[in-house]
C-alpha cells in the first residue's frame, strides 16, 4: 500500500475513519442553490457602458473633456460677457480712441483713463488691444470660436462624405468598388498641403466676385475654399475606413447567419458588428477635429485663412509676428490656445481609442 | 514584386500629371492673367509678353507645351525677378534639403531611442516622462513652435543669432521641424516595440535560451522597426510641408520660402514651378516608402 | 516513504502560479505536483483555463510579465530552479528542457529564415563552428522529416506549410538534445491528417533520442496512444492521475468522467452528446472547496467547503474527489460492521 510516487498524496487511514473529523452529514448531496453560490459571474455590461466606464477612469481623457468644455464655454459665453466686439475699435464716449492702440494687458488708453477718473466704469482689456485698437481678448475668444467651428464642421464634412462614399463602395463591391478605390488611391497620393494652399489661392481669386453680397462674404472666400478643399481631399481616409468595416460586416454576416440557427442576423449585426464599426468611426472623427484645426491655423498663419477682420487663432498668431519683439503676449496667447485645443482633442481621441477600440481589448 | 513596383510607379506618374494639370489650369483660371494689375502696359508690350510666354495660345496647348518644357528641365522664368525658375528652385532646394534632411535624422534617431526606452521601461518613470513630452510635442504645430523659439531664443534671450546666409545656424529650425515627427516616431516605436514584445516568437526566443538583451534587440526590434521605416516617407513629406512656413519665420531662403513668396506676389510661373517640384518630390518619397516597406517585411515580398 | 529525489528528472512540488492583473489576482495553478522520470511520456489534459499551459511555462520560467510563481518548487535533477540566476536559466532553456508551442506560424519569427532560427538555438548552447552548426541544422531538419532540408534552411516561415513549420519547431527544440521536451498543444492548430503525422514523428523521435516528453493538450485522443501516464487538470489543480487504462476505463473523478462522456463516438451515431454543464471556473474568484463542484452532478455539501485531497485507488491511479473518500469510508464502515 506504500506509495512509491508522489509523497503528498494521502493514504486514507484505515484504522480511524472518523479521525479526520468529517461530519457525515456533509456527504449529503449539495443543492442547486448552494452550487450556484459558488459561481460568481462578472456583471455583464453593454459595450458602450463598458467603454464609457473605461473612458471616465482615464484621468487624461477626463481632463481633456473638462478643458474642452471650458474652452467651448469661454468661446461661446465669453463674447457675451466682454462688452467689446471683435472688430470694434475702442471708442470712448462715442468717439474713436486712437490712443487705444497696442495696449498691454489690463492697461488703459489715455482717453479711457480720463473716463475712469471721471467716474465711468470700463471693462478691462484683459489682453490689451491690437494695432487696430480692438480688444485682443475678445478677438482671441472669437478666434477660438472660428477655429472650433471650422474644426467641427470640417470633421463632420469629412465624416459624411467619407461615410457615403465608403458605404457605397463597400456594399456595391465588384467593379464599382474597384474603380471607386482607384480614385481614392489617386486622391490619397496627392500632396494635400500643397493642393490645399494652391486651391486656396485660386479659389480666393475665383470666389470673391461670386459670393460678394451674399452672407457667405462674411465668412470670407478663404473659409469657403477651406471647406471646399476639405470636402475634396480629406475624406479619403474615412472612406477607406468605412469601406473596410462594411467589408468585414459582409464577411461576418453570412458566417453568423449560418451559425445562428434561429437568431436573426440583423440582431447580431446590431449588437456586435455595429458597435465595432461605430467606435472606429467615432474615434477617427474625433481625431479629425484637431487635424482640421491644425490645417486651418496653418493656412491662416500663411495668410490664406479666414478673412480679416474675422479673427482665427492662426491669423492672430501670424499678425502678431510682426510685433513679436515689443508685444510677445500677442503671439503667445493664440499659440497656447491652439496647442491646448489640439492637445485636448488628441488626448480625448487616444482615450476613446483605449476605451472603445475592440482590437486593443485584452 | 515587380508587378507591385510597376503599379506604384504608374500611380505616381499619374499623380504628378494630375498635380501639374490642377496647378496649371487653376493658375489660368484666375481672372485677370499675370499682367493685369501691374502698372499699365501698352497693348504692344502686352502682346509681345503674351507671345513670349505662350499665353496667346489656347490653354490646352499651353499645358502641353509647359509639360514639354518641364521634361527638359525648363521651368520657365519668374515673372517678378526674371530669373530662370529652374535655377532658383535647385539653389534654394539645396538649403531646404540640408535643413529637412538634418531634421529628419534628428527625429528618426531621437524618436527610436526614446520610443524603445519607453517600451522597455513601461509604466516606470522614464516611460511616463517620455509619453508626457511626446504627447505635448505632438500637439504643437511646427509654425507655432518656430515662432515661439524665435521669440524666446533670438529676440528675448538673444542666445542664437537670426539666420542669414553667412551665419547659417540651423539649430532652431531643426528643432521646430523635427519636433512633431520625433513625437510621432517615439509613440510609434513604443507601440510597435510593445506589440513585438508581446508576440509568440519572443516567447519562443526566450524558451530557446536567448539572453534577454538579444530577445529585445534582435528578435523584437527587427520587427518593431518595420512600421517606423514605412513612416519615413510621410515624415519627409510632413517636414517639407512644415518647412514652407518655418523657413518663412526664420527668414531662411529655402524652397518653401520661395513658394510662399510666389503666392503672395502672384508670381504664377514661380508658383507652378515650385508646386510641381515639391509635389513630385513628395510623390517620389511616398513611392520609395511603399517600396521600402515591401522590401523590409519578408512576409510581403514574396507574394 | 522517502523517495530518492535524484532519480527523477523533474519534480514539481505543490506549484502555485498566479497572474497579477488590473482586475485582480488570477490563480492559474493551485497546488500541482508530479514527477517525471527520464524517457517517460506524460500527458497533461484539461480544457482552456485549466492551468496546464501555465504549469509548463512555470517550469520553463517563461511566464508573461504579470505572472509569478507564488509557491512550491520545481526541481530539475534535484536542483531547485528558483536558485538559478538568469544566465543559468537561459542555459537550462533549450538545452536541458525545450518547449514547442501551439501555433508555429506566430511562434517563429517572421523576419528570420527558419535555418537561422534553428542555428541560433544550436549556437547558444554548443561551441560548434559555423559550418558544424549549419550541418547540424540540416541534420535536424532531415530528422524531423522536412524534405530538401538544404533548401528549406533559407526559407522564411510563411513559405512553409503548417505541418512543416511545426516540424521546424520540433527540430529547433531538439537540436541541443534536451532531456525534457514539453509540447504545448502541438497539434491543435494543424489539420487532422497532419496531426497524426506530427504525433507519429514525436513518438519516433522519443524512441530514437530518449527524451522525456510532457504533452499538454485538451484532446484525450492525442494522449491515449502515446502517454505512459496522464494527469487531468481543472481549475489549476489536478483532479486525477493514472495510466491510460486507469483514466479511460476506470475514471474516478466526475470531471474526467464528464470529459470522456463528451467525446463523440464515431460508431454510435445515435448516442447523444452529453456536455459538462455549467461554465468554466472564474480564476479570479476561486471557491474554497473543490474547483469543479458547481458543475458536478454528484456534488455534496462537503465539496463546497473543503478541497478534496488526492486518494490512491491503485498504485498508479489517484483521484482528488470526495466521492472516493466517501466510498472508502463506507467500505471501512461496512468492513468494520462485517
Amino acid at each position: 500500500m506504500a506509495n512509491t510516487e508522489n509523497a503528498n498524496k494521502t493514504e486514507f487511514p484505515k484504522k480511524n475513519p472518523l479521525s479526520m473529523q468529517i461530519d457525515l452529514a456533509k456527504f449529503a448531496p449539495a443543492t442547486d442553490e448552494e452550487k450556484a453560490q459558488q459561481e460568481v459571474m462578472s456583471e455583464s455590461t453593454t459595450f458602450f457602458k463598458d467603454g464609457m466606464r473605461k473612458l471616465l477612469k482615464n484621468p487624461l481623457a477626463v481632463g481633456s473633456i473638462i478643458v474642452l468644455i471650458l474652452v467651448i464655454a469661454a468661446a461661446v459665453a465669453g463674447p457675451m460677457i466682454v462688452p467689446y466686439g471683435y472688430e470694434e475699435m475702442i471708442s470712448v464716449n462715442g468717439r474713436r480712441d486712437k490712443t487705444a492702440k497696442n495696449l498691454g494687458p489690463f492697461e488703459w488708453s489715455k482717453n479711457e483713463q480720463r473716463a475712469i477718473d471721471s467716474g465711468e466704469k470700463l471693462f478691462p482689456h484683459i489682453l490689451g488691444t491690437d494695432e487696430q485698437c480692438r480688444d485682443y481678448f475678445v478677438r482671441i475668444l472669437y478666434g477660438t470660436r472660428v477655429s472650433l467651428f471650422i474644426g467641427f464642421f470640417a470633421a463632420i464634412l469629412v465624416l459624411v462624405i467619407g461615410l457615403i462614399y465608403g458605404s457605397i463602395s463597400g456594399y456595391a463591391g465588384g467593379k464599382v468598388d474597384m474603380v471607386m478605390m482607384r480614385i481614392v488611391d489617386v486622391i490619397y497620393s496627392l500632396p494635400d498641403m500643397l493642393m490645399v494652399i494652391l486651391l486656396s489661392v485660386v479659389l480666393k481669386e475665383v470666389l470673391t466676385p461670386v459670393i460678394e453680397g451674399t452672407f457667405l462674404a462674411r465668412l470670407g472666400s478663404n473659409m469657403i475654399s477651406l471647406f471646399i478643399v476639405f470636402g475634396l481631399l480629406y475624406w479619403v481616409g474615412m472612406a477607406r475606413l468605412v469601406r473596410g468595416q462594411i467589408l468585414s460586416i459582409k464577411e461576418n454576416e453570412y458566417i453568423l447567419a449560418a451559425r445562428s440557427i434561429g437568431a436573426k442576423p440583423g440582431r447580431i449585426i446590431k449588437k456586435h458588428i455595429l458597435p465595432n464599426c461605430l467606435s472606429v468611426i467615432i474615434i477617427s472623427t474625433a481625431l479629425q477635429v484637431p487635424s482640421a484645426i491644425f490645417t486651418e491655423s496653418f493656412l491662416s498663419f500663411a495668410g490664406l485663412g479666414v478673412q480679416a477682420p474675422m479673427p482665427s487663432l492662426g491669423s492672430l498668431a501670424n499678425a502678431a509676428r510682426g510685433g513679436m519683439m515689443s508685444y510677445p503676449h500677442k503671439l503667445v496667447f493664440p499659440a497656447i490656445v491652439i496647442c491646448l485645443i489640439v492637445l485636448a482633442f488628441n488626448l480625448l481621441g487616444d482615450g476613446l481609442r483605449d476605451a472603445f477600440d475592440p482590437k486593443l481589448r485584452r | 514584386m515587380a508587378k507591385y513596383i510597376v503599379k506604384r510607379v504608374l500611380l505616381a506618374i499619374v499623380t504628378v500629371l494630375i498635380v501639374c494639370a490642377i496647378t496649371f489650369f487653376s493658375m489660368n483660371a484666375i481672372p485677370g492673367g499675370p499682367f493685369e494689375g501691374e502698372k499699365a502696359l501698352s497693348p504692344d508690350v502686352k502682346a509681345t509678353l503674351m507671345e513670349r510666354y505662350n499665353l496667346d495660345k489656347p490653354v490646352g496647348e499651353q499645358f502641353v507645351l509647359y509639360i514639354g518644357n518641364l521634361l527638359h528641365g525648363d521651368f520657365g522664368v519668374s515673372l517678378k525677378t526674371g530669373r530662370d525658375i529652374g535655377t532658383t528652385i535647385f539653389e534654394s532646394f539645396k538649403i531646404s534639403a540640408k535643413l529637412g534632411g538634418m531634421a529628419a535624422l534628428v527625429a528618426l534617431i531621437a524618436g527610436l531611442i526614446l520610443g524603445s526606452t519607453a517600451a522597455l521601461m513601461r509604466n516606470k518613470w522614464p516611460d511616463r516622462v517620455i509619453v508626457f513630452f511626446s504627447t505635448l510635442a505632438a500637439a504643437v504645430p511646427s509654425f507655432v513652435l518656430a515662432s515661439l523659439l524665435l521669440l524666446v531664443f533670438c529676440i528675448q534671450l538673444q542666445w542664437i543669432p537670426v539666420w542669414s546666409t553667412q551665419n547659417q545656424n540651423y539649430i532652431l529650425p531643426i528643432i521646430a521641424l523635427s519636433f512633431y515627427p520625433m513625437a510621432y516616431i517615439t509613440r510609434l516605436t513604443k507601440t510597435s516595440m510593445l506589440d513585438a514584445l508581446g508576440q509568440d516568437y519572443v516567447r519562443t526566443a526566450r524558451a530557446k535560451g536567448v539572453p534577454q538583451i538579444f530577445v529585445i534587440f534582435k528578435h523584437a526590434l527587427r520587427n518593431a522597426l518595420i512600421p517606423v521605416i514605412t513612416y519615413v516617407g510621410p515624415m519627409l513629406a510632413s517636414i517639407l510641408t512644415g518647412s514652407l512656413v518655418v523657413e518663412n519665420i526664420f527668414t531662411i531662403g529655402g524652397l518653401g520660402a520661395k513658394f510662399i513668396t510666389g503666392i503672395t506676389t502672384r508670381d504664377y510661373p514661380m508658383i507652378m514651378g515650385t508646386t510641381i517640384f515639391l509635389a513630385t518630390l513628395m510623390v517620389i518619397m511616398n513611392l520609395l516608402s511603399d517600396i521600402v516597406y515591401k522590401l523590409v517585411d519578408p512576409r510581403i515580398t514574396f507574394e | 516513504m522517502s523517495t530518492n529525489t535524484s532519480e527523477y528528472l523533474l519534480e514539481v512540488k505543490d506549484l502555485h502560479t498566479s497572474f497579477f492583473t488590473d482586475s485582480g489576482e488570477v490563480k492559474a495553478v493551485n497546488g500541482v505536483s508530479f514527477t517525471l522520470k527520464p524517457g517517460e511520456i506524460m500527458g497533461i489534459v484539461g480544457e482552456s483555463g485549466s492551468g496546464k499551459s501555465v504549469t509548463a511555462y512555470s517550469i520553463m520560467r517563461i511566464l508573461a510579465d504579470t505572472g509569478r510563481i507564488t509557491g512550491g518548487q520545481v526541481l530539475y535533477r534535484g536542483e531547485d530552479l528558483a536558485t538559478y540566476d538568469n544566465k543559468k536559466m537561459a542555459g537550462f532553456r533549450g538545452k536541458c528542457c525545450s518547449i514547442i508551442f501551439q501555433d508555429p506560424m506566430t511562434s517563429l519569427n517572421p523576419v528570420f529564415t527558419v535555418g537561422s532560427q534553428i542555428m541560433e538555438a544550436i549556437r547558444l548552447h554548443t561551441n560548434k563552428s559555423k559550418a558544424e552548426v549549419k550541418a547540424r541544422a540540416i541534420e535536424m531538419l532531415e530528422l524531423v522529416g522536412v524534405n530538401e532540408p538544404a533548401k528549406r534552411i533559407n526559407q522564411y516561415p510563411h513559405e512553409l506549410s503548417g505541418g512543416m513549420r511545426q516540424r521546424v519547431m520540433i527540430a529547433m527544440a531538439l537540436a541541443c538534445e534536451p532531456d525534457i521536451l514539453i509540447a504545448d498543444e502541438p497539434t491543435t492548430a494543424l489539420d487532422v491528417t497532419i496531426q497524426a503525422q506530427i504525433l507519429e514523428l514525436m513518438q519516433d523521435l522519443q524512441k530514437r533520442l530518449g527524451m522525456a516528453i510532457i504533452m499538454v493538450t485538451h484532446d484525450l485522443g492525442v494522449i491515449a496512444d502515446m502517454c505512459d501516464k496522464i494527469v487531468v487538470m481543472y481549475g489549476g489543480s489536478i483532479c486525477e492521475r493514472g495510466t491510460a487504462d486507469d483514466i479511460f476505463y476506470d475514471a474516478r473523478h466526475e470531471y474526467t468522467k464528464g470529459l470522456l462522456r463528451s467525446i463523440p463516438n464515431v460508431n454510435n451515431s445515435k448516442e447523444r452528446l452529453i456536455p459538462i454543464s455549467g461554465t468554466p471556473i472564474n480564476l479570479l474568484n476561486m471557491p474554497k472547496g473543490c474547483a469543479f463542484c458547481s458543475r458536478c452532478d454528484k456534488a455534496m455539501k462537503i465539496c463546497l467547503e473543503q478541497k478534496p485531497q488526492e486518494v490512491s485507488i491503485s498504485e498508479t491511479h489517484q483521484a482528488a474527489c470526495w466521492m472516493n473518500i466517501k466510498k472508502m469510508m463506507e467500505e471501512q464502515a461496512g468492513g468494520a460492521n462485517a
